[in-house]
């Protein structure tokens, strides 16, 4: 029985194809075998408490070791067809994370329903407040979508409107309530259907980090310069340009800056050909 | 009268004082700059473009080769994102490991930049007191990973070795040695007469520039801002010492120098809290899936290298690979505000002021 058990888990494992949702799974077996049957807890402890007994028992006389074993025999076979269910049930549930792995974008209410099963973040009341003072200033279309990031620290994360980026990135950085006046890092990522740029920002007077961050259209990425605002952000601009070909409108000297003008297309875009392909 | 002309000269790429291959294109009228433009990408490896086809474990060895100075905290940086975004749990042997590792390398780093930066404005011989003391830290990074500059040391979960045996004992017994050499250098360098008006009130900004140039480490916090993300937002165990995050007000680079030399003493400190509280016993790598697959979603996380604000952003679609892998590199950042501060100079000062800034080119090209 245990031979079994054992060789069920890492099939379920490649099922679900998601280490961590294999895990979710086997956890919750788990409880339930401690509310059906002790007895069938899988894992390789109970094999080795198992063994150890039997080795105790080996002393003992043949018929009754016959008789302990008929017993196995019994439990095993109750429990292959309670594995049987649950292995079903295992699976239907990998199936359904397999259709949920599609690679990108994140559909964002499955997104929102994990984020609820969670209790709520301590940075909640930090979000509210800069969705609000942004609607407040520049109306309800600046945002795109605003959440909490829990997979960095709970961090705070807005998604802007492109055409409202710059105000956004303003308003952030100058209201007296909010003040994120240092530039942490800027970069840009090819997300297949969209070009997005990622702005992390600090406040020295609030101490709080948040991150903003826009959605373009991959084909003619462009947005404004953030330089106007910080001058730090000078040289990551020209690297998402240089590695993606993001434009940035305003930019005092846009240049690329690690590969030369000469250099044929965008390094860090997905659909990008080397080249030369022999090196 | 006396005709002037502009000229262009080209400081750079080979040139001993960028500490690597960095080209400065510089007009010149007479002795005093117009103007100054840096160029890089000489040493640009696409470092991000490879770790696009590597597993988070292989893409280790290539985060020594950024900052080659202080590679483990370029190790730490990238362990530290994953685990992150998988929330795994490190064990405190581990921690305790890794910040002993890193602080070694945060003085040896602060070491190299002594020693060469003295070199680069003319005093030969502190180079090699500095080179004396960091061989020592070398020799106990070698033994505990088996390299004296690419480490590949840290693991996702822990760390690739336990300690030899008695190697805590030669940390602890560093400790008092190197406290009493870096007096040594107090004795020799920092009341130096010839050094002093050398740096003083050279290549100055204010705080406001500093932030306005998204500078980190030193850099900014010889501008009067306390601000070390060690403190600010503790990372691994660093919230179990006590040490102070040393400032200056000046911000010129008479200022760095005094930040960077007191940061060594801070170091000093956690690696002697440290040494006292290392755990013998405990396992040195959590529990950590055979193949290290992150869950979709996304991660930005910083850390404070020796050169400032190290980060490290991962986008991740559930695959072995990362989606995208972005190191937020703080030499890269620094190195922005050189042609502000070149401008309107004295030629003989370019060195003092770009010494300052204490870059690696492997960190700014990526």
């Amino acid at each position: 029985m245990t031979a079994e058990e054992n060789g069920k888990t890492p099939n379920e494992q490649t099922d679900a194809g998601n280490p961590d949702q294999a895990e979710e799974l086997k956890a919750d077996e788990a409880k339930q075998d401690h509310s059906q049957k002790p007895e069938s807890v899988s894992g390789k402890a109970e094999t080795e408490a198992k063994s150890e007994k039997d080795a105790k028992k080996s002393d003992k006389p043949a018929a009754e070791s016959q008789s302990e074993r008929n017993k196995t025999a019994e439990s095993s076979t109750s429990a292959t067809a309670d594995d049987q269910s649950r292995k079903e049930t295992a699976r239907e549930k990998a199936d359904q994370a397999g259709t949920k792995k599609t690679r990108r974008p994140k559909k964002k209410a499955e997104k929102e329903e994990a984020r609820e099963e969670l209790e709520p973040s301590p940075k909640e009341p930090l979000l509210k407040k800069y969705v609000s003072i942004i609607e407040e200033h520049l109306g309800e279309d600046a945002l795109e979508d605003s959440f909490i990031n829990r997979a960095s620290k709970d961090l705070p994360t807005l998604i802007a409107h492109p055409g409202f980026y710059f105000s956004i990135a303003k308003l952030l950085k100058t209201h007296e309530e909010l003040q994120f006046n240092y530039l942490s890092e800027l970069h840009g990522t090819d997300f297949k259907e969209y070009m997005e740029v990622y702005v992390h920002l600090y406040s020295f007077s609030q101490k709080e980090n948040m991150a903003l961050k826009v959605k373009l259209d991959r084909e003619q990425p462009e947005i404004d310069s953030l330089t106007p605002l910080w001058e730090g952000a000078n040289w990551p601009e020209c690297e998402a340009y240089d590695l993606l070909g993001i434009k940035f409108t305003n930019h005092p000297d846009l240049k690329r800056i690690f590969l030369g003008e000469d250099w044929e297309g965008y390094p860090l875009r997905k659909d990008y050909e080397p080249y030369d392909v022999e090196v | 009268m006396v005709r002037t002309e502009e000229m262009l000269l080209n400081v750079g790429p080979q040139h001993p004082s960028t500490h690597g291959v960095f080209r400065l294109v510089v007009k010149v009228d007479g002795e005093i700059i117009k103007e100054a433009t840096p160029v890089i990408g000489y040493l640009h490896r696409g470092t991000e473009k490879l770790a696009e086809d590597l597993q988070y474990t292989q893409i280790i060895p290539y985060t020594d080769r950024m900052d080659y100075l202080s590679a483990m905290t370029n190790n730490y940086v990238l362990c530290h994102a994953v685990e992150t975004l998988m929330g795994l749990e490190v064990p405190e042997k581990a921690e305790y490991l890794r910040v002993m590792a890193m602080e070694l390398g945060r003085i040896a780093s602060h070491l190299v930049w002594f020693g060469t930066y003295l070199l680069d404005i003319g005093a030969t011989s502190p180079f090699l007191y500095a080179f004396r003391e960091r061989e020592a830290i070398i020799n106990l990074l070698n033994e505990l990973s088996g390299a004296r500059l690419t480490f590949n040391y840290m693991r996702i979960g822990g760390v690739k070795w336990d300690a030899p045996e008695g190697w805590v004992d030669k940390v602890r017994e560093f400790i008092p040695y190197m406290r009493n050499e870096l007096e040594g250098y107090h004795d020799l360098v920092t009341g130096n007469e010839i050094f002093v008006n050398r740096v003083k009130n050279v290549g100055t900004y204010t705080k406001e520039d500093a932030i306005q140039y998204s500078l980190s480490g030193a850099n900014l916090r010889c501008t009067g801002v306390k601000f070390d993300l060690r403190k600010e937002e503790p990372y691994s165990i660093y919230d179990r010492f006590d040490f102070d995050v040393p400032t200056e007000e000046a911000g010129d680079a008479f200022a760095r120098y005094k930040v960077r030399m007191a940061e060594i003493e801070e170091s000093l400190k956690i690696l002697e809290q440290a040494v006292e509280q290392f755990p013998e016993d405990g396992k040195i790598l959590g529990k950590v899936p055979r193949v290290i697959r992150p869950p979709e979603g996304e991660t930005y996380v910083r850390i404070e290298s020796p050169r400032g604000e190290i980060g490290c952003y991962i986008a991740s679609d559930g695959q072995k690979e990362p989606y995208r892998l972005k190191f937020r590199r703080p030499s890269f950042y620094n190195l922005q505000i050189l042609p502000k501060l070149l401008k309107g100079e004295n030629m003989a000062n370019l060195v003092t002021i770009l010494g300052g800034v204490d870059i690696v080119l492997g960190e700014v090209d990526g």
